[in-house]
């Protein structure tokens, strides 16, 4: 009896489980199926065509937006990743009472609405009589993304034995030639997945973007947005665009599931 | 004599916030010199061994290495290497590239310029200090694939290859096994010997620091307690804790009762040191110097109440009246049976009593009349701060002569006697509440420390069992507290 309720349990996980990720990844699916046919709207399948690809690729616009979203996606990861990492160590070697409360305040903005940053950005921006440009827009993803650098580098020095900095200087080491022969060697997992992470983070930004950037530029994102809100309905092209991104994504990710499972292995 | 010393610490304090971490240390080690800083946790040690390698500066006093000031240069500028408690070898360098890290940054001098090692003396010297340690065949071994053991001499080995001229290890042997503990104290002495660098060695174990040293600093809450050889540490104690933390020893209080005479467990003995008469001192024997007599002959006797067999000797535990003495003795006795015993003359070391009561320098009398020690308020009996007074139904101290007094914030100094202050297990029930950190057993009773939130002792005497760090309450009775006022009672009389 009881082994017989056991199984009716386990299935009706099981199934629960299997619905959530088709309600998670129907969409997605149906985009990438529906960007291999030629017609105007999902749901009438038009025969196999990879026309919208073709004419994502001919489209300026759009091919102009994506290598913006890279450019900011790329070069803003790089100086969060660096000052993030910088950031973290400056935190985790600082005395008790100041290490929790610069640990507090670097979790704040995780938690606060994005919102929120992108109006304080524009004020300040605003008040300081900047015009938006590149400049603006690069601060705005270095303060969305350096957070999350400190978050994915902390747990990585929490590992580290303390001592080997000390140790590094104790066998005639500076400061810095210890920070780059010793530490960074030891958190440098950490440092890479707060770059991944700050890259997918930049990748489909708008909100941040929205409010500042200079309006002659264009990333995917305000793209997309530009044009469903103007038209009203998605342009076909997106079908295949949505379905680029999702390849890349899952590129970025087996990456790191392969250098992660590596790690493990060492 | 002078140029023989290495390194000199001189009136080095050093404090963390409010606390003394190391208090006024002062110390020369001689070159070559094994020592080695022993005491409990939170003595000290370390940090002093810290300040040496220059990983902390001293908030007071100057360090001096071969006369020269040091006190305020980086660690990677001093000639002196560390081994750490935890090892803190390089995870991501093998074993070859761990012990050459040093050795890659060194600079030496050639003509008037400075250059850097070759490959070549490099790895004569990293295959050198491998050889020393025996490991030469890890030069290419992952860190993570050595046992502790093993990544222990290679801490080592990365530390003398820079042959420097003090190394610093700081509780080295702490994370290993008993058995290998042991081997490697006897290589480490060794090394010590064939290299001739000077050692300056970091333990809790009082039995690591007695096999090692040439000499033995003791420390107790960031203060020297004894400088010695390990024969002067163990025999001739300065006072109750060196005695406690050196070995077994049973401590007794007792009273000089004459010319070389000193009475205690009810019974008086002839000892070799010379003391004022009827002065109140801690007596220490040490279980190996008793020796066990038939009945009805020695010194005096007691009743063997439990024998527990260690190997080379048995362990007796002896009732001699209210009081435990311990000893031990190779010979196989019955227990519950009555000996005597006899104690040599040398084999009793009297010390002066450090402490005979608690006194409070900075105590005040608040408001309600109450006695304020530690931040705490006691109960006390403020009239007896002028002799023959009263108090009224104000709460003032009406004096014999009519005079009201006012001793609100009156600065007062507060004496409790051991043997008056209250233990209690719940530690909200107390007037203060405090942590034990410190237990001495003085035969029929314990002596403790307990400390409170505010750094303030009480030091006390119970009958029954604590542990250390436990957490207790004290209360005093308000006639037991003994109050002398600062200044003249005629300041607080009210007009």
């Amino acid at each position: 009896m009881s082994k017989n309720k056991f199984s009716l349990s386990d299935f009706l996980c099981k199934f629960y489980v299997y619905i959530l990720l088709f309600v998670m990844y129907a969409p997605i699916l149906l985009l990438i199926v529906y960007s291999f046919t030629d017609t105007k709207i999902i749901g009438k399948w038009g025969g196999f065509s990879l026309h919208l690809y073709k004419a994502l690729f001919r489209d300026k616009e759009i091919m102009q937006a994506f290598a913006n979203t890279f450019l900011v996606a790329v070069s803003s990861a790089v100086v969060s990743t660096i000052l993030g990492t910088l950031g973290a160590i400056g935190i985790f070697y600082s005395g008790k009472r100041s290490k929790a409360f610069l640990e507090g305040l670097s979790n704040i903005p995780v938690m606060n609405a994005e919102i929120v940053t992108a109006l304080s950005l524009t004020i300040l921006f605003v008040f300081c009589g900047i015009t938006f440009n590149f400049t603006t827009l690069l601060i705005g993803h270095v303060v969305l993304t350096i957070p999350f650098v400190v978050l994915s580098v902390r747990p990585k020095l929490m590992q580290m034995d303390p001592n080997i900095y000390e140790a590094a200087l104790d066998l005639g080491a500076t400061p810095s030639k210890a920070l780059r022969e010793v530490i960074v060697p030891e958190i440098l997992p950490g440092v890479f997945s707060g770059f991944i992470l700050s890259i997918t983070l930049s990748l489909d930004d708008y909100i941040i973007t929205a409010f500042t950037r200079d309006t002659a530029f264009q990333t995917l994102s305000t793209y997309v947005y530009g044009v469903t809100s103007k038209k009203g309905t998605l342009p076909p092209s997106l079908r295949a665009l949505t379905t680029v991104i999702t390849l890349i994504a899952l590129v970025i990710l087996i990456i790191v599931n392969i250098k992660s499972s590596k790690e493990k292995e060492k | 004599m002078a140029e023989n010393i290495i390194i000199e610490l001189k009136n080095v304090s050093k404090h963390f916030d409010q606390t003394y971490a190391v208090d006024n240390f002062n110390l020369y080690v001689k070159k070559g010199e094994f020592i080695t800083f022993l005491g409990p946790s939170g003595c000290g040690k370390t940090t002093t061994l810290r300040m040496i390698a220059g990983f902390e500066l001293p908030t007071e006093g100057q360090i001096l290495l071969n006369g020269e000031d040091i006190t305020l240069l980086p660690p990677y500028k001093r000639p002196v290497n560390t081994v750490f408690q935890k090892y803190a070898l390089f995870p991501h360098l093998d074993v070859y590239n761990n012990v050459a890290f040093g050795l890659k940054l060194k600079r030496v001098p050639e003509g008037s310029k400075m250059r850097r090692l070759t490959t070549k003396e490099i790895d004569k010297k990293v295959k050198n200090a491998l050889k020393i340690v025996d490991l030469e065949e890890y030069e290419t071994r992952d860190i993570s694939t050595l046992s502790g053991g093993q990544q222990q001499r290679i801490a080592i080995a990365r530390a003398i290859v820079n042959e420097p001229e003090i190394l610093l290890l700081d509780e080295p042997l702490g994370a290993l096994d008993l058995k290998m503990r042991k081997d490697m104290q006897l290589e480490l002495k060794e090394m010590h010997k064939k290299l001739g660098i000077t050692f300056i060695y970091v333990t809790h174990d009082q039995e690591e620091a007695l096999t090692l040293s040439d000499t033995v600093v003791v420390m107790k809450d960031g203060m020297i307690q004894q400088i010695g050889t390990p024969e002067d540490i163990y025999n001739e104690p300065k006072n109750a804790f060196v005695a406690n933390f050196i070995g077994e020893s049973n401590i007794y209080s007792g009273t000089v009762t004459g010319d070389k005479k000193v009475r205690f467990i009810n019974h008086t003995f002839d000892c070799v040191d010379e003391f004022p008469k009827n002065e109140k001192v801690d007596v220490v024997i040490r279980p190996e110097d008793v020796h066990i007599t038939k009945e009805g002959e020695g010194m005096a006797s007691g009743k063997i109440v439990s024998k527990i067999f260690k190997g080379i000797h048995y362990e007796y535990i002896m009732m001699v009246g209210r009081n435990e003495l311990v000893i031990v003795d190779t010979r196989n006795l019955e227990v519950n049976k009555t000996y005597g015993f006899d104690i040599e003359p040398d084999g009793i070391h009297i010390m002066k009593k450090e402490l005979t009561a608690n006194i409070y320098n900075d105590a005040y009398i608040d408001k309600n009349n109450r006695v304020v020690i530690s931040e705490s308020a006691f109960e006390c009996d403020i009239t007896s701060l002028v002799p023959g007074s009263t108090l009224d139904e104000d709460g003032y101290v009406l004096g014999p002569d009519g005079v009201r007094y006012d001793f609100t914030d009156a600065d007062v100094i507060a004496t409790i006697g051991l043997d008056k202050i209250e233990i209690l297990d719940d530690d909200e029930a107390g007037i203060v509440r405090g942590e034990i950190v410190s237990i001495i057993y003085k035969g029929d009773h314990y002596q403790l420390t307990i400390r409170t939130g505010e750094d303030e002792d009480f030091v006390l005497d119970t009958e029954y069992t604590y542990d250390e760090n436990d957490l207790v309450g004290l209360s005093v009775k308000a006639e037991d507290i003994k109050l002398t006022l600062k200044g003249e009672a005629k300041k607080y009389a009210k007009k």
